[in-house]
């Protein structure tokens, strides 16, 4: 993430910033009081089997006066509640200075939303009948910063709850990023930076939900030069065979002495599977993976790049990189002569 | 070079196991204490008999937790093997071994666990699997890529083994269709009374292709134990020895754990092959010895690479072999006559070696005529064990 700043962009976050300070909508009134039904459902529904939060006798027992709500509950006791929210979706919005804000950025192309801190802070628990407030304060944006989604604007609400006495009982800062969207994925770039075939499927999961590989001092070569973009093999310096995966001695010769050589990236399919079930975080499925017979004589697994349907021992594939997040980048294979 | 100083020194003389199901509803202790009194009362033994253990490191049950349980006073000798199910045969070759050297007179081998009720081993990289050690490097290779599950991790060897062969997907649907009979049949099996045809294996749901549904395992909850003696001592109980002629683990060249991905030749698993040899040289017995067989079928193609790792037909064979009904109680090599893994129940393939003792014993609910040996093999694409039990001569 790095910031580049024009005399226009300058001018535009001068405008944006003209909002800092301001409140962001009208003080929120709770609809109902802190009650123990809706205590009840959100326990069950997270699976919170301490007891304070349900049983009078266990939470006397703790030294309180009786159940408490619990503390992540907090935004939900202000939430405007399902018609209000079908209201607000199908009319215009009510003119406030969020609204205005938000309009900014919309005309500007930072359409994209996405939330991405939730700083917390309570001074007293919440017990049953406590009526609660809210005021939401724009407290701050950024300068254009360029991210993972495409440039954008962070922008941070302090949000102040209060109880029916006036007295402050939690404080929330909540910054989402307004984002505009980049015109293709930026996950898959291929070996030779061809532009993405529009017409091909997106894909929707999330590859940073992935599992990660263990690095060890064995293997972290391997997955740096990925990163880069490399795809390298392991080459023993004595005797010149190479291995994979990547092992601290040569199984020849028994030499600790190695190095990497670069792949060409080309190879054949020697096996594959179609993954249905169970369905992980982080992949799209059918999930097609690959082992590739590699030109220099190794073999790797990977993703492969393609529709299922295409897939068949032999298929000569080439690759290209994935990348999960800021610190991971890994191989997955296309048929040779599909556009990526 | 191997020995055949273990033959014919220990059988096994009691077995034992608790019902087989989805969710036990008690602890994998109690499961591990039951199923070990029921293998001692099954050999007229009492737990103050028993001076040694042996079972699995992936088993919750420590020895020390089984004994104090069940008033065990003392084990001089306790042992562990890796490997989940590839383990599954190699804690009776560590009984065997205390019993034939004299470290111990009564060994007790257990495996109990909520397979499906808790943990399930089928749904990817159990809990606490993170540490960057070598242990869990074969992960790194896989996992990112979204093959977590065994069934995942058998699947490329599937594949290509049909490719090589010409081998199909009704090819391994014969497997689960003849198991399935010999579980329908037995009334333990979580499979009693429910057999299939190939077109249910054919019309259920993809798991990983090429493998189906019905090509799977059961998940189960259950405990199984066994108890094993000198042979010597063995003619003194109840029942007829199930004499273990040959004991045998295996690790073959450039082996990983599920995922041996980087070896020359796919359709070859050269641990099996491994123990094969030591077996066949231990009891100087072959192929065409064994009457019977259970082959660990955690999925069906392995199956057929068992078959002809053990030489019980030549290579790319196995699905004519299987498709001739040589696996049938009238074919060559009834096996899998509980009705396997895929249908009596998944024990981590214990449960196959009480069966090996029961068509010993003569009773099966699938009782081939005249056993005198079976081969009991243990977990496939890891390093593996096996054995050969026969009758007492």
């Amino acid at each position: 993430m790095t910031t580049a700043t024009t005399n226009e962009e300058q001018a535009f976050l001068e405008s944006l910033r003209a909002f800092v300070g301001q409140e962001a909508t009208p003080v929120r009134h709770a609809q109902e009081p802190v009650n123990r039904p809706m205590i009840r459902h959100f326990v069950e529904a997270m699976g919170d089997e301490n007891p304070i939060y349900l049983d009078e006798a266990a939470a006397v027992a703790t030294g309180r006066e009786g159940i408490v709500a619990p503390p992540p509950m907090l935004s939900t006791w202000l939430m405007v509640g399902y018609r209000a929210h079908q209201a607000a979706r199908s009319g215009a919005a009510p003119d406030t200075p969020m609204s205005r804000l938000l309009r900014l950025l919309d005309e500007a192309g930072f359409t994209g939303v996405v939330a991405t801190d939730d700083e917390q802070v309570y001074h007293r628990e919440l017990r049953p009948g406590d009526q609660l407030s809210m005021t939401t304060v724009i407290a701050d944006i950024s300068p254009r910063k360029r991210t993972a989604l495409g440039p954008g604007h962070f922008i941070t609400t302090q949000r102040t709850y209060r109880d029916q006495l006036g007295q402050v009982v939690a404080e929330q800062r909540f910054r989402i990023l307004r984002f505009r969207p980049q015109q293709a994925s930026a996950a898959a770039t291929s070996a030779s930076q061809r532009t993405p075939d529009p017409a091909a499927p997106a894909p929707t999961a999330d590859p940073a939900r992935r599992p990660k590989p263990f690095i060890t001092r064995d293997n972290a070569f391997w997955f740096e030069a990925a990163r880069q973009h490399r795809l390298v093999i392991q080459a023993c310096t004595d005797c010149g065979r190479l291995r994979h995966p990547p092992s601290p001695a040569c199984p020849h010769c028994r030499s600790f002495n190695w190095h990497e050589v670069p792949a060409s990236g080309r190879g054949t399919v020697h096996s594959y599977v179609v993954s249905h079930h169970p369905k992980a975080p982080g992949f799209d499925y059918p999930l097609p993976i690959v082992l590739v017979d590699l030109e220099e004589g190794t073999r790797l697994v990977a993703d492969f790049a393609g529709d299922p349907a295409d897939l068949r021992i032999g298929l000569p594939v080439e690759v290209e990189w994935l990348r999960y997040d800021d610190e991971l980048t890994l191989p997955r294979f296309r048929a040779v002569g599909e556009d990526a | 070079m191997t020995s055949d100083f273990l033959s014919g020194k220990a059988a096994i003389v009691g077995i034992g196991a608790t019902e087989f199901s989805k969710n036990s509803g008690r602890s994998e202790l109690q499961l591990a204490a039951e199923a070990v009194l029921a293998a001692l009362d099954d050999a007229g033994l009492s737990p103050r008999d028993v001076d040694g253990m042996s079972t699995f490191t992936m088993e919750t049950n420590p020895e020390n937790m089984v004994a104090r349980t069940l008033g065990i006073p003392e084990l001089r000798f306790f042992s562990r093997i890796p490997h989940g199910g590839g383990g599954a045969c190699a804690p009776v070759q560590q009984a065997a071994m205390a019993v034939a050297t004299g470290v111990a007179d009564v060994v007790v081998v257990y495996r109990a666990f909520n397979e499906r009720s808790g943990v399930r081993f089928g749904l990817g990289p159990p809990p606490g699997k993170t540490a960057p050690t070598a242990e869990n490097e074969y992960r790194t290779w896989v996992n990112p890529y979204g093959l977590l599950t065994p069934a995942q991790h058998t699947a490329m060897f599937a594949r290509r083994y049909m490719h090589v062969y010409g081998a199909t997907s009704e090819d391994f649907g014969r497997v689960a269709v003849t198991v399935r009979r010999y579980a329908a049949v037995n009334p333990r099996a979580w499979f009693y009374g429910r057999p299939i045809t190939l077109e249910d294996h054919q019309s259920s749901r993809w798991i990983a292709e090429p493998l189906r549904l019905l090509d799977c395992c059961q998940e189960t909850d259950g405990g199984q134990a066994m108890v094993i003696v000198s042979t010597e001592r063995a003619r003194d109980l109840p029942h007829p020895p199930a004499v273990i002629t040959a004991a045998a683990q295996g690790i073959g060249p450039d082996q990983y754990s599920m995922v041996s991905y980087y070896r020359d030749d796919l359709t070859r698993v050269p641990e099996v092959e491994l123990c094969a040899r030591q077996l066949w040289a231990q009891s100087h017995l072959g192929p065409q010895d064994m009457d019977a067989a259970i082959l660990y079928d955690h999925f069906t193609p392995f199956v057929l690479h068992q078959l002809e790792e053990y030489g019980f037909c030549g290579r790319g064979e196995a699905k004519d072999f299987i498709a001739d009904g040589n696996l049938e109680l009238d074919g060559a090599l009834p096996t899998n006559t509980h009705g396997g893994q895929i249908g009596e129940g998944y024990l981590h393939g214990t449960n196959g070696i009480a069966e090996g003792v029961r068509l010993i014993r003569g009773t099966s609910t699938s009782q081939p005529a005249n056993v005198s040996h079976v081969l009991v093999t243990a977990g496939v694409g890891v390093p593996t064990s096996a054995l050969i039990l026969s009758a007492d001569s």
